[in-house]
């Protein structure tokens, strides 16, 4: 019998709610489940509001009855922040957490470089926001409890699966016993501990990271700005790195790396973590200032993917499709995404509008991200902590040079996660003027934002379908384009048309924005009237024209819904 | 400068003179001993990252990699 805790977690700032377990003795027999998603972190629980927009109803299984332990994730990027706006999180993250976009690296008490991420007046969101995960998972919880469609179930862990053709069967243990439930769809985001992906015996490919570090938020109060801190070789831990963040609610991140041969045991004993924290407080000018400790933990980085994130009826998500080191923010970050992509492409298939081939292209799209930022990442982790003794020299030599030559300091940047640009997906149109465009969002690439006025952005308008954004000046979107609209529409695939240039309402689009100045066009690429981007319902393009005719639109809406 | 420059690459005469290598020779050595054993691979790797920028040439620093590891 599973019986998860009922007392709450401790924390110094964060209360947590403990969530009454969800009983099968207290619910009528359970029908069979078009998607039960086992998991209710970042990515669990961003598929099931990703469906819920596509009217797929899901079950979502939480084994605990409260949030994640500890602060985890709490660098949350700008598409991160576009991605929860889309399920109606992200307000509330933004107001409660705290924007950045500059980082700083030390060495030898010199600040050998600074990143300074670009802040476009077209964006709403910062680069960066830094909010501690509990309370983006409560957030993320309240939008699922307003949501009919999802059936979330507190204390319900998943224990057994077992497919069959074209359904999984699953036991689910709760703290009155077990109970099963059938479903045509499984989402595994049971996080980097899956007992989905251990059951199902499958292998992530990659590599491990030997160096170790501590992560520890502590309640300080520093007189610091919300930048990120980097600190390489300091006197107190030589050879390794630390790093500093400021999070809301007078809480700090410190992460130390270990020397080499320590185990977790010995770091996270608290005479061990202290007698650290307050050399490294000592080393930026603040000996003796008081801290409190909230949560410590100790991680190492890995660079590991399923080669595949599709096996029978399950669908691997977050960190249960892949583990990715922390530096350059990629953990929850990567989720959101994953999850995005899920959400719409599971929801079509569930609803008929694509045949499972867009499954498997949700896998291909989805390990060609995380394969890009194991390569990326990979460039850091080896920075951050060198694998090999010539990894080491080469670092140290960097750190050395960097003191007076500037060439070496742009090496300090690691890569900051960024949204995966899909250009070679299936789903882009091949007979478009992808290639004819010379600015503007490419092939497979997300949406550039545009600020329509004080406070309104293209992307407050987009998503929840496709989204056909047409460039004109007339008063009404031409009729054969129409007909395409509402044929594709009458088949249940939704598609919303923004007409974009005109001074006054289109008819035929959903809604009109003027364009005044140009500006709109002008970021777009877009030379004349007639052009047309048409986005997924994950904002991402796959088909983009300069003269957009209604053959093209149908081929393109064929293209993105693989039969 | 040109980073494919031909007069670079490891199928020309060396530009640097008799004379020239001499003095590197020497310089190198006791640079080498003034950075004492704990520190002379980490001088020599920082050597070599600005020789690798000032050639401006990643392939030619591959090419002097795969030469210099010859008959170690």
């Amino acid at each position: 019998m599973h019986q998860p805790t009922t007392e709450a977690r401790p924390s110094i700032y964060y209360p947590y709610q403990v969530f009454a377990p969800w009983l099968p003795s207290a619910h009528p027999p359970q029908a069979r489940q078009r998607v039960v998603i086992a998991g209710s972190g970042p990515a669990g629980m961003v598929t099931a509001l990703e469906l819920a927009r596509h009217g797929v109803p899901s079950v979502v299984l939480e084994s605990e009855l409260q949030v994640s332990q500890g602060s985890r994730a709490i660098v949350f990027t700008r598409r991160s922040l576009e991605i929860l706006q889309q399920v109606g999180v992200a307000q509330r993250m933004s107001e409660q957490g705290l924007p950045w976009r500059f980082g700083n690296s030390y060495y030898r008490g010199q600040r050998v470089f600074r990143m300074e991420a670009p802040h476009d007046s077209d964006d709403r969101y910062f680069p960066m926001l830094n909010i501690q995960q509990q309370y983006m998972e409560e957030y993320l919880i309240e939008a699922c409890a307003a949501q009919p469609l999802i059936d979330f179930r507190w204390g319900n862990k998943l224990v057994q699966v077992r497919q069959e053709e074209g359904v999984a069967h699953l036991q689910i243990d709760t703290p009155e016993g077990p109970y099963a439930l059938d479903t045509d769809w499984l989402v595994a985001a049971d996080g980097g501990r899956s007992e989905i992906r251990t059951a199902l015996g499958l292998k992530m490919e990659g590599a491990s990271y030997e160096g170790f570090f501590v992560i520890a938020d502590i309640r300080i109060d520093l007189p610091l700005p919300t930048e990120r801190l980097a600190f390489f070789d300091p006197d107190w831990n030589p050879g390794n790195t630390i790093l500093m963040h400021r999070e809301p609610h007078g809480i700090w991140r410190v992460d130390y790396q270990l020397p080499p041969g320590e185990t977790a045991e010995q770091a996270l004993r608290p005479e061990s973590l202290k007698a650290r924290i307050d050399a490294q407080l000592a080393m930026i000018g603040h000996a003796g200032t008081p801290w409190e400790m909230d949560w410590s933990s100790v991680y190492s980085a890995r660079t590991l993917t399923l080669p595949d994130y599709v096996h029978g009826r399950v669908l691997f998500t977050g960190d249960a499709a892949h583990l990715l080191p922390i530096f350059g923010v990629r953990g929850a970050n990567t989720a959101f995404q994953d999850a995005q992509a899920l959400g719409w492409q599971l929801g079509c298939v569930v609803k008929g509008l694509a045949g499972e081939k867009l499954l498997a292209n949700y896998s291909a799209e989805r390990v060609g991200a995380a394969r890009e930022i194991i390569d990326e990442a990979g460039k850091s982790t080896r920075f951050m902590t060198p694998p090999s003794r010539g990894f080491r020299l080469l670092r140290d030599a960097v750190l050395s040079l960097s003191l007076s030559q500037g060439f070496v300091r742009p090496l300090y940047h690691w890569r900051t996660s960024r949204p995966h640009e899909y250009s070679g997906s299936v789903l882009n149109s091949p007979g478009d003027d992808n290639a004819l465009f010379s600015a503007g969002p490419a092939h497979g690439a997300p949406p550039r934002n545009i600020r329509l006025s004080a406070d309104d952005f293209l992307l407050d308008h987009l998503g929840g379908g496709f989204d056909l954004l047409y460039f004109t000046e007339a008063p009404a979107l031409p009729e054969a384009l129409q007909q395409v609209v509402a044929g594709a529409r009458a088949r249940g695939v939704p598609l919303k048309v923004i007409a974009v240039g005109a001074p006054g309402p289109v008819a035929g689009a959903d809604l009109s924005l003027p364009d005044a100045d140009g500006h709109f066009r002008q970021r777009y690429g877009v030379p004349a009237s007639g052009a047309a981007y048409l986005l997924r319902p994950d904002q991402h393009v796959c088909a983009r024209w300069l003269t957009l005719d209604a053959h093209r639109l149908q081929a393109a809406l064929n293209t993105a819904l693989p039969q | 400068m040109n980073p494919e420059t031909p007069a670079m690459t490891s199928e020309t005469t060396p530009s640097l003179p008799l004379s020239g290598l001499e003095d590197v020779y020497d310089a190198l050595a006791t640079a080498i001993d003034q950075a004492g054993p704990d520190k002379a691979e980490l001088f020599l790797v920082k050597l070599a990252l600005l020789n690798a920028q000032q050639l401006g040439s990643a392939s030619l620093v591959r090419e002097h990699i795969e030469v210099a590891l010859k008959d170690l």
